[in-house]
């Protein structure tokens, strides 16, 4: 299930959005092609989903945030791509979890303690 | 200045990613753990100049990655193929939704993430080449940030940038591949 929370930056100031024309709810991802991308502040699909990576990274500048959080407000096609690409990120980090053997503590923990009787001698 | 009689109380919390990434990146129980053992001991003869209250966690993760390169990618036998292929954009979001022919409504896609296994994660990560795998890594698995993983990795933000997003279309390929050889995704008759 879509969670489209997780997709949304903690950014303030997004009400009064105006939706675009180019914001089609039966439209696919990338499906729309020369929104009003001239227009300040305002993203098409195809610059949305090119910056998917740098939002999900958190690697954009505020500015360039809010462009973005406020096409995903509007258009429900590049919500469903940027939630699973959230999604899946998750399930990337949360399945590559592996157990650390006990005998890997007491190696390490062992060799910290001869280096250290190393040292002092 | 950082102590070294502190060191194992900080550095020690670490020691689950550390082993992760050790077993990412040798694909070898045994090698990873003489990875990680070797990782920390040479962190605590450098730990003097570790500067405290910067970030341990990425300063780690460099010496494991200098250490990898160094010794256990010099032992292999065959070089590896260092480049991945280039694949489509959104390629495992397609292929999941293409699967899903009959309108099964929006969450499909991430219903069929929820199939694969840690397996199929940790198979697919491990079937990167390792500049692809250790840039995926660190991004997605451990969330460091580009500027920090050019530091860990010793490359330019442009290049760690390129690896990143490469490595995630070919992960997410890999990933498809491998459901779909254990009959978790693709329609019937979709042989890739």
């Amino acid at each position: 299930m879509l969670v489209a929370s997780s997709v949304q930056p903690a950014t303030a100031g997004r009400e009064n959005v105006v939706v675009g024309e180019h914001a089609s709810e039966d439209s696919g991802p990338m499906a729309v092609e020369g929104g009003p991308s001239g227009v300040a502040g305002f993203v098409n699909c195809d610059e949305t989903i090119e910056r998917l990576y740098y939002y999900l990274d958190g690697e954009l500048t505020e500015e360039r945030r809010t462009e973005i959080a406020r096409h995903l407000d509007m258009c429900g096609p590049c919500v469903d791509v940027f939630g699973f690409e959230a999604e899946l990120r998750k399930v990337i980090a949360n399945r590559c979890k592996d157990h650390v053997p006990d005998a890997l503590l007491d190696r390490v923990a062992r060799a910290l303690e001869d280096e250290h009787t190393r040292q002092s001698n | 200045m950082a102590d070294q009689a502190d060191f194992a109380t900080l550095a020690m919390e670490y020691m689950p990613a550390l082993y992760s990434a050790a077993l990412r990146m040798t694909r070898n129980p045994s090698d990873a753990e003489d990875l990680v053992q070797e990782t920390y001991l040479k962190a605590y003869r450098a730990f003097g100049s570790f500067e405290a209250g910067t970030n341990l966690k990425a300063w780690l993760y460099r010496i494991l990655t200098n250490t990898y390169i160094n010794t256990y990618r010099a032992k292999k036998r065959r070089p590896e193929i260092a480049d991945v292929e280039d694949v489509e954009d959104l390629y495992l979001y397609r292929h999941l939704g293409a699967d899903q022919s009959s309108g099964l409504g929006r969450s499909a896609e991430d219903e069929a993430l929820d199939r694969f296994t840690d397996d199929d994660v940790k198979a697919a990560i491990e079937s990167l080449p390792d500049t692809f795998r250790m840039a995926v890594l660190l991004a997605d698995v451990e969330g460091f940030s580009y500027k920090e993983i050019a530091e860990i990795t010793d490359v330019p933000i442009g290049t760690v940038m390129s690896r990143i997003h490469r490595g995630r279309k070919a992960l997410q390929k890999a990933l498809y591949e491998f459901g779909s050889a254990r009959g978790l995704v693709g329609a019937a008759g979709d042989g890739r």
